[in-house]
């Protein structure tokens, strides 16, 4: 059962491009990434794409499906109606490569930011002991596939162009999968508050929206985490505390 | 010929090739040694093959089980790869694998728990206990974000998608590595002192496969090219379930996690079919009848595994006669049920990504309806061939771990045992190649005409006028392996196999790749073709040496395991007339390790009972 259907793919590179259209034959269960394939190999050869499992598991095709971030290896042909024209284009966050390949390695240099994994020393036998349902929550957090659907669609990257001030949604739940890590001991919180800047969240949850692997980003991460932040640097009784135990050891 | 001072040239002291599990625990490992490092990896970092790894890494930890021990394990992994491993390999796995596992909780790893507290251990296909430290259904992106996060602090450099085409050499020992820079597509020579290769396999060669993009066997044809040994290629597993519908998702892999967490297999008739085939070596440790096998999924230790869970060889030929005897399901596979074995809460914590993938691509429930599923192929027993102790080819400096190295996992590989060999020989490597470098007393050169002989070819893809399709040319070739080259083989389509290569060969030297050279899909595609092409025919010339059926490999015309076949491994080298086969008589296997392998189930029980009294 196959049928021919319209395509809009950006071409192009850091110096402009545009739409072009390609008309191919679809089979029965194709997904985006299926189709551009078929593009690739007898329309044309040169059409950059990025992919890797194709089964949703490692976040590298990200791209804008009818202007909507997905990953084009779970986005099935029959979810459009059947005679739509389905445009495909880069991350609009990043700067394009080429065609549908972006540049995100400024994600690369942000987890390399954060302060590593410090555990506590192991038990007497040797062996570290967490119950489940202690690390259910970081193992949550723990399936992102770093697709960067998430950091493509938050505002503070993609319309405000913040990127020297905040994080991104994707890296504040590998802070709270770290801050929430049962044998962690590393204090992250100073950091989360200043150079990652959770404060300029506004919480209006689309990252949580596009997250392929459904992670709760904004409700189990981002929250929690600025709540820890207000706790230490905004509660008055522990300000009072610390000023004077500090005062204290001073003198 | 190109002029090579204007190239780009990186030093390190060691490069690794390869950036999954295998390719970052060497790279660790090469940094805590104080070498100048650098990683070479084919896509971004975190995105290699490991991330699709499900079910878990096998490791005898006895959090489960107390009864486990690296003797059984051992004993294990000899037993499904029919006793053609390389013993001291599997031993030195079945070791060392517990204190990998228990380092990468250690670099920030959240494996799922036991009630106590412990990593939680996971049953599987041939391991006698539940040995699999595991995350739900993703364990391998647990264990590559894990090396990623930890590694990135570690000081080696990453080199990010760019792809290896040739190993340089100065006077019979490794120089370097010509690469380009997918994104610009410019070259780039880096100066090493020795060379790790963790590559993966070659699945792409087959149409069916698990295997992503990247696996079109680099690796195993780089090391070829330069003069190394392949060894074992006959061995190529065919993974028994694969998803089969839709077609444009045809071999995606479907974790024998199923099966481990008590899933069964149906033929159309609603009969558990693997009661049928039993081989006689697992026959006295297998349950004979579904009442015992659902015993031991309730936990009665007394009972016997379920076939279910017999190797992964005996599975998918099991399954393949099924459907050849028309007992199939609609699609050509057959059913994986577990649905009426678990409920469905259970299946949505444990297996995750299984319950997503079904729904979203085949639009399947799986807490309420069977799996459709079939072999696909899945992972290359053979490769590089390798010292045990240092993970050294026999090329002086060029180093191999993972899957693109032979001899761990003999004629057939456990569910389990790639994760924990990617860590322990992993880390192996690394520090074989420290150790050599420290040992160098020179540092060797560039030969200037090496470097530009390679970039001369892969440049001659996009300089010709007109030539073939390089996507045309590769579904040629994966047709062409699906059906010579398949599950059950013969000679008479092996020959045939080798014939066809030499035609698909004319087509590869005037391919053509369109457009310039900056991320360029089609020019990169062409030039994995050279790698594709030395991979289909090793495979298929050692298919053909071994005339016997063990393991995964599979005669029609010599059923059976033959004596004899157990005394030589598959040798496959380069020489002046072409690629050139022979056996390799293997040397006398150490007494003790042969005892262990060959003990009773209950006699080494016995034993390792005593010596954990005695301790």
């Amino acid at each position: 059962m196959s049928s021919r259907r319209n395509f809009r793919v950006w071409r192009g590179d850091r110096a402009g491009g545009e739409f072009s259209n390609y008309a191919i034959e679809v089979d029965e269960g194709m997904v985006v990434l299926d189709a551009i394939h078929r593009i690739q190999a007898e329309q044309a050869a040169d059409l950059a794409v990025r992919w890797n499992c194709k089964a949703g598991k490692c976040g590298s095709c990200s791209v804008e499906i009818n202007g909507k971030p997905k990953l084009s290896c779970m986005t099935r042909m029959n979810s459009f109606a059947p005679d739509a024209t389905i445009s495909v284009q880069p991350l609009k966050a990043f700067p394009v490569i080429k065609d549908l390949v972006s540049d995100v390695s400024w994600n690369y240099e942000q987890n390399k930011k954060i302060p590593p994994f410090k555990p506590r020393a192991r038990g007497a036998d040797g062996k570290h002991r967490m119950l489940q349902r202690d690390v259910d929550r970081v193992q949550e957090f723990r399936k992102c596939i770093e697709c960067y659907l998430c950091q493509n669609v938050c505002h503070i990257l993609r319309d405000h162009d913040k990127k020297n001030s905040f994080v991104g949604p994707r890296f504040m739940i590998r802070l709270a999968s770290l801050e929430m890590h049962p044998l962690d001991s590393a204090d992250r919180l100073p950091a989360i508050k200043g150079e990652f800047g959770s404060g300029l969240c506004n919480i209006t949850r689309c990252c949580t929206e596009v997250c392929p692997e459904h992670i709760n980003i904004t409700d189990n991460g981002i929250i929690p985490l600025k709540e820890r932040v207000v706790d230490r640097f905004y509660d008055p009784l522990l300000w009072l505390a610390c000023k004077f135990f500090s005062a204290n050891r001073r003198s | 010929m190109a002029d090579i001072s204007e190239i780009q040239t990186i030093e390190h002291d060691v490069v690794v090739i390869g950036a999954g599990g295998a390719g970052l625990r060497a790279a660790i490992e090469c940094s805590e040694r104080g070498k100048n490092t650098g990683l070479v990896c084919k896509s971004l970092l975190g995105k290699a093959h490991t991330v699709m790894a499900e079910g878990g890494m096998a490791a005898a930890l006895a959090n489960v089980d107390h009864r486990d021990h690296w003797k059984v394990h051992f004993r294990d992994t000899m037993r499904g790869g029919k006793f053609l491993n390389q013993w001291r390999m599997a031993e030195l796995h079945a070791q060392q694998a517990p204190d990998r596992t228990n380092e990468l909780e250690e670099w920030g790893a959240v494996f799922d728990r036991t009630p106590n507290g412990l990593i939680s251990q996971r049953n599987f296909g041939g391991h006698r206990y539940p040995r699999l430290a595991h995350v739900g259904d993703r364990t391998g992106l647990e264990m590559i974000r894990t090396l990623q996060d930890y590694g990135i602090h570690q000081g080696f450099q990453v080199h990010m998608e760019c792809t290896a085409l040739n190993l340089l050499q100065d006077g019979g020992r490794i120089a370097g590595v010509l690469a380009y820079w997918r994104e610009s597509g410019r070259f780039v020579i880096f100066k090493a002192k020795a060379v790790i290769l963790a590559t993966g396999g070659g699945g792409k060669a087959w149409r069916v496969t698990s295997n992503s993009w990247e696996y079109t066997g680099d690796g195993l044809a780089m090391a070829y090219l330069a003069g190394a040994e392949l060894m074992d290629m006959e061995f190529v597993q065919f993974h028994p379930t694969g998803m089969v519908w839709p077609p444009s998702v045809r071999g995606t892999l479907v974790t024998e996690g199923v099966r481990g967490d008590g899933g069964v297999l149906l033929n159309k008739n609603n009969e558990r079919f693997m009661f049928n085939y039993i081989p006689e070596r697992f026959a006295d440790e297998t349950a004979d009848s579904e009442q015992e096998a659902n015993r031991w999924l309730e936990g009665d230790r007394s009972a016997r595994r379920p076939p279910e869970l017999l190797t992964r060889d005996v599975v998918a030929r099991a399954i393949v006669a099924e459907v050849q005897a028309g007992r199939g399901s609609p699609h050509g596979g057959v059913f994986l049920d577990i649905a009426s074995r678990r409920p469905a809460e259970f299946i949505k914590k444990k297996l995750p990504s299984m319950y997503h993938q079904f729904k979203e691509l085949a639009e399947v429930d799986i807490t309420s309806q069977p799996m459709e599923v079939g072999p696909t192929v899945h992972y290359f027993m053979g490769g590089i061939r390798v010292d045990a102790e240092t993970q050294s080819s026999t090329l002086p400096g060029l180093f191999a771990c993972g899957e693109c190295a032979a001899g761990l996992h003999g004629a057939n590989r456990l569910g389990g045992n790639s994760l924990s060999d990617l860590l322990v020989f992993g880390r192996l490597a690394g520090l074989g190649a420290a150790d050599y470098v420290d040992k160098l007393k020179s540092m060797p050169q560039i030969d200037s005409d090496q470097a530009s002989q390679g970039i001369k070819q892969a440049t001659d893809v996009l300089n010709r006028q007109t030539g073939k399709n390089p996507y045309l040319i590769h579904e040629d070739l994966q047709e062409m392996m699906s059906k010579q080259v398949g599950i059950v083989r013969q000679e008479e389509d092996l020959k045939q196999a080798l014939k066809e290569l030499e035609r698909i060969h004319k087509d590869v030297a005037e391919v053509k790749a369109h457009g310039a050279s900056q991320y360029n899909p089609g020019w990169h595609e062409a030039l994995d073709l050279r790698n594709l092409m030395i991979v289909a025919e090793a495979t298929a010339r050692a298919c053909l040496e071994r005339q016997e059926s063990r393991g995964a490999h599979t005669r029609l015309d010599y059923p059976g395991e033959r004596d004899e076949g157990v005394s030589f491994n598959v040798i496959v080298r380069k020489s002046e007339r072409g690629m050139e086969v022979c056996r390799e008589q293997r040397s006398a296997p150490p007494a003790e390790l042969e005892r262990i392998a060959h003990l009773s189930i209950e006699a080494l029980e016995a034993e390792v009972d005593q010596e954990a009294r005695n301790a």
